[in-house]
């Protein structure tokens, strides 16, 4: 993990090369945390994988919060490792909610790390945040035909009705 | 004992007669319907379907049912079947999820009638823990129920005793499936319309005789 002047260097230098990226940065949960704008969530990824002296090139995780009350809304996490330093950064970029009907996006980082690919269908799912460039964006865990965002906190709590629909289409 | 051995004996010599020929009869035979002793036979030789969903399925069946300990062999109902139409019954071992309730409700639909069900656990029963956006609050909701067995996970005594239930309930109604029991008439899959609907002359009248009987 790099320290509070190791953080506020690689904020430098993003800074540097891109200007208004950078949120904030902060220490929760004994990990350092980059908080960026989602327009620059590729460039970002990409500088901390490719830079020389970064070189996170390992995605451990991906994953989504709703912070409802707060604003930016949401926020997705991806926690970078590098693994000869044994070092993880979590870079969090924050949504806002696009307000009702519409989704809130965000560019897909498939193409980096390949195994984002399972995860942000799994963001995709429960928090309809929408990963453009995604090659198959579709729900991986609940049905198909399912209507709505259940991990997003104004989500109703149980009670869900059976649907039938696997069974009728596939067998009549 | 002896002296009963020896009276067989004499009996199938043909050397019993009058009195001590009554006396053998009616230690020996008991009347019954065929019903009941359908019903009996029936209930004691039971197959469930091999057929897991939670942790019910590894707490549960294994080592309430199945092991020296406990074992549900000891009610005939030990031979578990891989498919649907060689099965009894239906143990629900554990919460049901929405997606799964359409595969759950498919593999009830393939067992041949007459066809028992048994919810084991508090999942299945009612949702448990579970009252979230997943879980079916209730296996009941979506298919007929005949045994409830509360516990998390049940207790292995729980399980058997439900199991004596079901059998007392076999036994109790030979000719009542499910359908019976719950007023379902009119909801086989054939009869419900749609494609692959049409049953066979045979299967139209037995149906039809069958809702007879029901609404008289």
């Amino acid at each position: 993990m790099p320290d509070a002047p190791g953080l506020e260097l690689i904020r430098g230098e993003i800074e540097a090369e891109h200007p208004g990226a950078i949120l904030d940065t902060g220490f929760a949960q004994d990990r350092a945390v980059l908080s960026i704008k989602p327009a620059h969530l590729i460039a970002v990824l990409t500088w901390l994988r490719e830079a020389p002296g970064q070189e996170y090139t390992f995605l451990s995780s991906l994953h989504a919060a709703d912070y409802l009350p707060a604003a930016p809304r949401f926020a997705v996490h991806y926690e970078l490792l590098n693994r000869d330093r044994v070092e993880r950064l979590r870079v969090k970029a924050l949504l806002d909610d696009p307000g009702e009907g519409v989704l809130p996006e965000l560019d897909s980082c498939v193409e980096l790390f390949p195994t984002a690919n399972f995860q942000e269908r799994e963001v995709f799912d429960f928090f309809g945040i929408v990963f453009n460039g995604h090659p198959e964006l579709t729900r991986i865990l609940l049905p198909d035909d399912y209507v709505g965002w259940p991990q997003r906190r104004d989500f109703p709590v149980g009670g869900e009705p059976v649907t039938f629909t696997y069974n009728e289409k596939n067998y009549g | 004992m002896r002296e009963r051995q020896l009276r067989a004996r004499d009996m199938l010599r043909g050397d019993l007669e009058g009195e001590e020929l009554e006396r053998y009869v009616e230690e020996r035979v008991v009347m019954t319907t065929f019903e009941k002793m359908l019903g009996w036979a029936r209930s004691n030789s039971m197959f469930p379907l091999s057929f897991g969903l939670a942790c019910c399925a590894i707490e549960g069946i294994p080592m309430s049912a199945v092991t020296a300990r406990y074992d549900i062999a000891r009610f005939g109902a030990e031979a578990g079947r891989a498919s649907p139409r060689q099965a009894d019954f239906i143990v629900l071992s554990g919460r049901v999820s929405i997606k799964m309730a359409p595969v759950v409700r498919r593999l009830y639909d393939q067992m041949l009638e007459p066809k028992w069900a048994i919810s084991m656990g508090a999942c299945s029963s009612s949702g448990g823990m579970f009252s979230n956006y997943a879980v079916v609050q209730g296996a009941d909701k979506f298919m007929p129920i005949d045994v409830h067995i509360p516990g998390c996970p049940p207790r292995p005594e729980a399980v058997l005793y439900g199991f004596n239930k079901l059998q007392r309930l076999v036994q109790g109604n030979p000719e009542q499936g499910w359908r019976a029991r719950y007023g379902a008439a009119g909801t086989e899959e054939w009869a419900r319309g749609g494609p692959r609907s049409e049953p066979s002359g045979e299967a139209a009248e037995a149906y039809e005789k069958a809702r007879e009987l029901l609404r008289a």
